[in-house]
């Protein structure tokens, strides 16, 4: 049930605080999540920082970076991910608990970067799981990951409980599991999940 | 029973456990009918930092392994079995201590065949 948000505030002038189980609910997921401890590059740099005194991502209440994925709810891709990598962390992602987020964290996590051409480097990570948010930078700044988080937290508490458009882990129907890519002969195979990554169209006469 | 004097302790033992119980209950009732379970064969897989799991836990060791446990029991399990026999070593008879002495000269000929291989000698 919808509470209207003017008589919410009037109600809470004269002492009254009214909320719905979706908010109560939301309110404690988005302020508890667990990110998993991993980092592929020179971005994990930015990320540990991030989560030291200066920075403090304690305040948003994500400050226990679980080393085993079967604690975590939210993968933070935090640097390159080579064709090499790309099955350890999609395989960490399926091993992950429901509801997992992902932040794909610099220019190289959600297109490549500087390295884009390289032969054993992934164009984006988002090419196998689906990333909620992405940020930019090559290495983004810690208020970038802050941001970012913060992002994540409007998103999760956006979230509905029922209906289309809930979370993943409420909905029976929804894929559970993301298919882990093995080395090819010339590329991963496959070289993108069709569920997550629908093929863009490529334009003729334009390189890529 | 209402007299007794543990009652009002059965009382607040009751309501500690339910205070404890409750929430995993409320839990565990949420995810059961809200948060349907998604198995699947990579994600209850053995957790390897993302790598597949080869082989069996169930592996052997190479015997040339013995002479580590030959000083590990020298200079670890000794110790516990020594500790007691030394604090009641005044109240113990003579057949303890020939017992004891034995166990020590056997573990002595196990230091000296490790010195004789060269194992106590800094690499």
């Amino acid at each position: 049930m919808a509470v209207d948000q003017d008589l919410k505030i009037e109600l809470g002038k004269q002492g009254v605080f009214i909320t719905t189980l979706q908010e109560l609910y939301n309110w404690g997921r988005r302020n508890s999540v667990w990110p998993m401890q991993f980092g592929l590059a020179c971005c994990a740099i930015e990320m540990i920082a991030t989560t030291m005194a200066r920075y403090d991502l304690a305040r948003f209440g994500a400050e226990v970076f679980r080393p085993s994925p079967r604690q975590a709810d939210m993968m933070i891709i935090s640097g390159t991910v080579t064709k090499k990598m790309a099955p350890q962390v999609v395989r960490l992602y399926n091993q992950m608990a429901e509801p997992r987020y992902v932040i794909a964290m610099g220019a190289c996590a959600i297109s490549g970067g500087p390295f884009k051409q390289g032969y054993n480097v992934l164009k984006g990570i988002d090419r196998y799981i689906p990333v909620d948010v992405h940020i930019p930078g090559c290495p983004p700044r810690p208020e970038a990951l802050l941001q970012a988080f913060i992002t994540l937290q409007k998103k999760i508490d956006a979230q509905p409980l029922t209906g289309p458009g809930r979370p993943r882990f409420l909905d029976a129907a929804a894929q559970g599991e993301f298919p882990v890519p093995v080395p090819g002969e010339h590329d991963l195979e496959p070289a993108f999940n069709q569920g997550v990554w629908p093929l863009p169209v490529l334009q003729p006469g334009k390189k890529d | 029973m209402a007299s007794s004097p543990y009652f009002s302790l059965a009382v607040l033992f009751l309501a500690a456990l339910a205070f404890g119980l409750t929430p995993l209950a409320l839990a565990w009732l949420w995810a059961r009918f809200f948060s349907p379970p998604k198995p699947s064969l990579v994600k209850n897989s053995i957790y390897e930092c993302g790598l597949e799991s080869k082989g069996d836990a169930w592996m052997q060791f190479h015997s040339a392994y013995y002479l580590y446990a030959i000083i590990f029991l020298i200079f670890d399990v000794e110790a516990v079995f020594l500790l007691p026999f030394a604090v009641a070593f005044t109240g113990l008879g003579v057949a303890a201590c020939v017992a004891m002495l034995v166990f020590v000269l056997l573990l002595i000929e196990g230091l000296a065949w490790a010195w004789a291989k060269g194992v106590l000698t800094w690499a």
